[in-house]
């Protein structure tokens, strides 16, 4: 039992605070304009590329640094922390990337896994359909075998960034006729093949970051097949040897409640100082209380992988709760703020540039992307506990 | 960083369960709860042999000088097996605040005794205005010549009937703040004008009104420095709330595991009641509560050994969240178990109970939130 980083880990993290100092202004998100944003987050991975910060968690061979688990914690930690924009990078990063490394070809590596260390191409991920959410196995986009190529036809949605993005990473279904698991393929797809349409798919923070992606008779080359046939399903449930402690959120979280404590102790704001609000003290007590769990669930997971243990549910456990959490703590800010917690960003009146009103939306989402809370009490209850199915 | 026990611990863990699971079982604990004293003196003995009230005393006081991360990871095990008795009222309340604050003479004189398992201590420390924080503290000590006179009552007090030896907190003075003048007493439980009364709780503990009336101790017996006696609580009750949590984790994970294991053989429209999702999701809650309590009171412990800047900040947190957390998960526990759960000669009920008791002592979820935020942002 240390709850002590090593002293090598801790100087990692002060690399990365004084690389984001310098890289990242601190109020950036003020100075960049809603229009310039995508530039400036392609700029920044840029720059995060130039370090071997887009894949720092990728084995040295293929263009990544070898991050231990610790130290790749520690730079999802301080990412989030300092609100650094990986939108651009994330699926290519964490999904697509390592997916390749295993299962991919020598020229599938060769062809993609440069390009998205050097964060010069942009990947989505298609994989949700209209009928295929929490129930994804039941996916139904075709890929059918047609010489050289698979022809493709159907319907992704929830595509994040596929209006800006190079590649994809498919699930379709090449062989309707096995059990739903067993007969769906893991593609690689160039977003420029002719019979792809793209359609925002604008949400609830008037944000467009989801679209709907459609495939026509697309023709994908049969060597853009990842791994076999029909094995595609459990590719993308791999667990790959990569953190997967869902700390961002947690550490996304503190910064806000620093955010609110800093809030409740300015004195200059009208009428009484909310910290001597009881109701308010109960908030931010709960608040960090809750944030201290979150954090030491994120950090389970990672101290089970450093012990060479393979996490299951527990990664589960660390989504579930750092997402709910992260929406109690916008409630609970929206609370503390009253009638300024409506206001949107940029609005004049707007306390805390309206972060938690944006915190408050945001989190409604996360807690059903990725896995909804309930799919994952789901697999809780039954890969951690062996609570039968019926 | 590692967030799980080390070699050492896990022997400990796994010599504690085999341990208890033999000595200490269902049966003795409801017996417990019908007997007076309220413990087994021949279990006593055999956990004495076992160097366990000498856990975390020093070598040279004849303990076996582990540490507090050592002795949360036993703890954990008495809350799985509920065992019944004064073992946290002697090593936390009663040896501890000896480690911090007695005299080379002290020490010598009672840690030894306690680490041997002769010893049995407890502090008093509430009065009936049943506050954890030193203006709770009214009792008056006056000094007569080398000797102190004590006066009042003290309230919530752990196994006090069957101890040796008592830490008593008293006012002997009045300062700028409430935690000036308070003075700590090692008081012979057996010296005259003390009374016992045993009150009837909802775990069927044992804890003790004691009424002090004229009551001698002598000059050398006073614990610490005269007027000083405040940060020296303070501090155990910091490792008393630990030592609560530490409890609740096993208790919480036992109840779990019970009610895990119920849910999968109970059957119900034909099939078992833990393949409903009704039931799925109810547990997968309590199993993020119990790790939560589990991964959060660790973390407080080892902040207190390690004397970590934050350390009182994490205790606070641990027991503001275990206090809610087991709650919720004996909660679920009877739930799931319907109407067995509710009989007195099923087992569940023993942690339902026991489970309030925990979360009451040393300071609940409310009195440490608020401490949270004060540490957080005052």
């Amino acid at each position: 039992m240390d709850f002590r980083l090593s002293p090598e880990e801790e100087a990692f993290r002060q690399e990365v605070r004084s690389w984001l100092r310098e890289h990242l202004p601190r109020d950036w998100e003020e100075q960049v304009s809603e229009g310039e944003s995508w530039e400036f987050t392609r700029q920044f991975a840029r720059k995060l590329a130039a370090r071997g910060w887009v894949v720092p968690h990728w084995p040295r061979e293929y263009g990544g640094l070898g991050l231990s688990l610790w130290q790749q914690l520690v730079f999802r930690e301080e990412m989030a922390y300092h609100r650094a924009p990986l939108g651009y990078i994330a699926i290519g990063a964490d999904w697509a990337g390592p997916t390749i490394i295993v299962y991919g070809t020598e020229e599938q590596k060769r062809e993609h896994l440069p390009r998205i260390a050097r964060a010069e191409v942009m990947w989505c991920q298609g994989f949700s359909e209209p009928n295929a959410g929490s129930d994804l196995a039941n996916l139904q986009t075709r890929a059918v075998r047609d010489g050289d190529d698979y022809v493709v036809n159907g319907q992704k949605i929830w595509t994040s960034g596929a209006h800006r993005a190079d590649w994809m990473i498919l699930l379709a279904r090449t062989d309707p006729d096995a059990p739903k698991h067993k007969g769906i393929s893991y593609f690689l797809v160039d977003m420029k093949t002719p019979g792809i349409t793209v359609q925002p798919l604008i949400d609830m923070m008037d944000n467009h970051s989801f679209n709907q992606v459609f495939f026509e008779n697309v023709r994908v080359p049969a060597r853009n097949l990842l791994g076999e046939e029909n094995r595609g399903w459990y590719m993308a449930t791999t667990t790959l040897n990569f953190e997967r402690s869902s700390i961002g959120g947690a550490a996304a979280a503190r910064r806000l409640l620093e955010d609110l404590v800093g809030y409740v102790r300015d004195a200059s704001l009208p009428g009484a100082r909310p910290l001597d609000d009881p109701r308010v003290r109960y908030q931010l007590g709960e608040a960090a209380v809750e944030l201290e769990i979150g954090r030491l669930l994120s950090y389970r997971v990672v101290s089970l992988q450093a012990r060479g243990l393979v996490p299951s549910h527990e990664a589960s456990v660390a989504k579930l709760y750092n997402t709910e959490m992260g929406l109690r703590l916008a409630r609970r800010g929206l609370a503390v703020l009253g009638l300024y917690g409506q206001l949107r960003p940029r609005s004049p009146w707007a306390r805390l540039r309206g972060r938690f009103e944006r915190q408050y939306l945001w989190m409604t989402g996360m807690v059903v992307g990725g896995g909804t809370s309930e799919i994952q009490r789901n697999l809780i209850a039954i890969r951690g506990l062996g609570l039968p199915r019926d | 960083m590692d967030l799980g026990l080390d070699e050492q611990q896990e022997m400990l863990r796994n010599f504690a369960r085999d341990f208890l699971e033999k000595e200490c079982p269902e049966q003795l604990v409801r017996q417990m709860e019908e007997d007076e004293k309220g413990y087994s003196p021949d279990l006593w003995r055999k956990m004495a042999e076992q160097g366990w009230m000498g856990l975390i005393i020093p070598e040279q006081y004849g303990g076996a000088g582990m540490r507090i991360t050592d002795l949360a990871v036993l703890l954990e095990e008495f809350g799985r097996f509920l065992v019944p008795g004064p073992f946290i009222p002697t090593v936390v309340l009663g040896a501890y605040p000896i480690m911090l604050a007695g005299s080379e003479e002290q020490k010598q004189r009672f840690l030894p005794r306690v680490a041997a398992g002769e010893l049995i201590m407890t502090m008093a420390l509430t009065e009936p205005s049943a506050k954890w924080d030193a203006d709770g503290v009214q009792m008056e000590a006056r000094q007569e010549g080398n000797e102190w006179v004590l006066n009042g009552t003290k309230l919530f007090v752990q196994d006090a009937h069957v101890t040796d030896y008592m830490v008593v907190a008293a006012r002997t003075g009045k300062g700028a703040s409430p935690e000036e003048g308070i003075t700590l007493f090692l008081v012979d439980s057996r010296s005259p004008g003390i009374k016992f009364e045993l009150l009837r709780t909802i775990a069927s503990d044992k804890q003790c009104e004691v009424t002090f009336e004229n009551v001698r101790v002598p000059g050398e017996n006073v614990l610490g420095e005269v007027g000083k006696g405040w940060p020296v609580v303070h501090r155990t009750k910091l490792l008393a709330a630990v030592a609560a949590c530490s409890y609740l984790v096993g208790l919480a994970q036992q109840d779990f595991d019970i009610t895990l294991n119920y849910a999968k053989e109970r059957v119900q429209f034909g099939r078992p009641i833990g393949s409903f999702q009704a039931i799925q999701h109810k547990l997968a809650d309590a199993v993020i509560d119990v790790d939560g309590c589990r991964f959060i009171t660790y973390k407080a412990a080892w902040s207190l050994q390690e004397n970590e800047p934050d350390a009182e900040l994490m205790v606070s947190m641990a027991k503001a969240w275990c206090s809610e957390a087991s709650r919720r998960v004996v909660a679920h526990g009877q739930q799931i178990h319907g109407g067995i759960g509710f009989t007195k000669d099923y087992k569940i009920q023993l942690y339902f109970r026991r489970q309030k008791w925990m979360e009451l002592m040393w300071g609940d979820a409310d009195y440490h939130r608020e401490l949270v935020a004060q540490k957080l942002a005052i």
